[in-house]
């Protein structure tokens, strides 16, 4: 066996049993720290397809940021695991059925003619000094320009719509205003006041 | 080089490359743990004496030998693990911690050639293996089942993610001058222009055109290593040590020599990114590793100057600074850059 496709069995291996305990792990910190390894070990498989740039971006997106909050937040949640399985088995069936219909699609997709080796050939070897950055990079600025750009208005709503929805005047809030700390002049503050001396 | 060590591969066989590799990384990493421990004794110093202080001067010679008189008392401390934690989780904590600290180092170009991994996307790897440093924080706070460390990493999870956004957008502005993300061309990229021609190398560095930049890296970096005046993770005299308080013995120093090895590593990132790395400030004097380490000294000198000079931030003006200062900072002067490349003006043609 060659050592690239051990280590790819390796990575695979760790991955989905990781993906697995996410979902059978009680403790819901537990199943975010395993969800962390299992982005890590895909991050790990790209870096051997030599799609370096994706495999970092997704370590330093999800593991990075995204985890991180989604930790933040499971953390400060007390989760009663017990209520949430009351509903498992009136739920299985919608569940079964979703998972069902998406494994019939994968097998269509990855099973039929357009997926095989002689739709799709294995690409060449890169030459030296290939970028997978570089050359994402310049597809992704000129040919996909608009799709791209659009996509990152779509997610700009988003934002701004999660903003939109939890924003709310609150009255009475006691808010200090840093600039204004800061623009405070001596004027403002002290008053030195000359009097006469008052004798008795 | 090569050919001396040709019957060392020679013994060694196929599985050389591997032990060429840990070679290089005890080459790297020996010496890192030997300057953070003299980081600590230099930081007591300074600290000292703009205090009016002598500092520490008791253990050998003008106290040389306290870091190692420290590193001895920490190993042998036992290390107590709380009944009511997470024991797994509370191990893998400080581990957790220590390892993208050391991972980062990989690849940290030190002088012309001098690099254990030339990885093309070297500033990328780099901002990914520094964003996984938070979670060593978060598992020991969480893991400790107690409130002074949960409050100390819940403030670490929001801090790092806020300055980890303003530091890369300054990251941004490095290589859209410099067009790569491999951090030896980003110093090569610096060697060259109107005032290094002059010989005056000092002032075609990346610090001058990117001021801003500069100054929002430097105290983003502060920020992510929660050091002073950021230190609320660990502030003493709000959560006791954060995260921090139910470790003891070795645990605890790894989550210390975390701290100071990124500390050595964004003052090192400073340098390479904005201030010419290993190159010479002026065309007359040559080029080599004791310029970085010059130049890794001094900022780290800021690190230990602001510790002393600056009270520590209230949490909410910390996140403020982050959202409200940096970003739009930052963002508005990403496009500043690009406009300025551009046009006419540009300077890095």
């Amino acid at each position: 066996m060659e050592f690239k496709t051990f280590v790819f069995y390796f990575l695979a291996a760790i991955m989905v049993v990781a993906a697995l305990r996410v979902i059978t792990v009680r403790n819901p910190v537990h199943a975010a720290l395993f969800l962390v390894l299992t982005f890590f070990n895909a991050g790990g498989i790209w870096l051997l397809l030599q799609a370096e740039f994706l495999a970092i971006t997704l370590v330093m997106v999800y593991v990075g940021a995204v985890m991180v909050l989604f930790l933040f937040v499971v953390m400060m949640l007390d989760i009663n695991l017990d209520r949430i399985r009351e509903g498992f088995w009136s739920y299985l069936p919608v569940g079964a059925l979703v998972g069902v219909l998406m494994l019939i699609e994968m097998v269509m997709v990855l099973g039929g003619r357009y997926f095989g080796l002689d739709a799709m050939p294995v690409p060449p070897a890169a030459q030296a000094g290939f970028s997978n950055t570089r050359e994402l990079g310049r597809v992704l600025y000129t040919d996909y320009v608009y799709p791209f750009e659009l996509a990152s208005l779509v997610l700009l709503v988003a934002m701004v719509a999660a903003v939109a929805l939890t924003l709310r005047k609150r009255r009475g809030v006691k808010y200090i205003n840093p600039s204004d700390q800061v623009a405070v002049k001596r004027e403002g503050r002290v008053e030195l006041v000359k009097m006469a001396a008052e004798k008795e | 080089m090569e050919a001396m060590l040709q019957p060392v591969a020679d013994l060694f066989g196929p599985s050389w490359p591997a032990v060429w590799t840990l070679i290089k990384i005890v080459a790297i990493v020996a010496p890192l743990m030997g300057a953070v421990a003299y980081l600590t004794l230099a930081e007591r110093k300074v600290i000292g004496y703009m205090q009016v202080r002598i500092g520490p001067n008791r253990v050998g010679p003008k106290g040389l030998l306290q870091p190692i008189a420290d590193g001895v008392k920490l190993l042998l401390k036992e290390i107590i693990v709380p009944s009511g934690s997470n024991k797994g989780l509370f191990i893998l904590g400080p581990i957790l911690a220590i390892a993208p600290a050391l991972a980062a180092w990989s690849v940290v170009p030190f002088s012309e050639g001098l690099v254990l991994a030339n990885v093309n996307a070297g500033l990328l790897l780099l901002l990914a293996i520094t964003s996984m440093e938070v979670y060593g924080v978060i598992i020991a706070g969480w893991a400790s089942n107690s409130k002074y460390p949960f409050l100390g990493s819940m403030r670490a999870a929001a801090q790092m993610v806020s300055y980890e956004v303003s530091m890369g957008f300054a990251l941004i502005c490095v290589l859209l001058i410099s067009a790569s993300l491999n951090l030896t061309d980003i110093v090569h990229s610096q060697g060259q222009g109107r005032f290094h021609d002059m010989g005056l190398s000092l002032l075609s560095w990346n610090w001058l055109p990117l001021l801003p930049m500069f100054v929002v890296y430097l105290i983003s970096g502060i920020a992510e290593t929660n050091r002073a005046p950021f230190d609320v993770v660990e502030g003493e005299a709000e959560v006791v040590a954060g995260h921090m308080v139910e470790y003891s013995g070795m645990t605890f120093a790894l989550f210390f020599l975390a701290e100071y090895a990124n500390m050595i590593l964004v003052s090192i990132l400073t340098s390479v990114l904005f201030l010419g790395g290993w190159l010479s400030p002026f065309g007359f004097l040559p080029d080599g590793f004791h310029w970085l380490a010059l130049k890794t000294a001094l900022i780290l000198f800021v690190f230990l100057w602001a510790r002393a000079t600056f009270p520590r931030f209230r949490y909410d003006q910390i996140m403020r600074l982050g959202w409200k200062v940096f970003i739009p900072v930052t963002l508005i002067w990403v496009f500043v850059v690009a406009v300025w490349m551009m046009s006419p003006l540009s300077i890095w043609k």
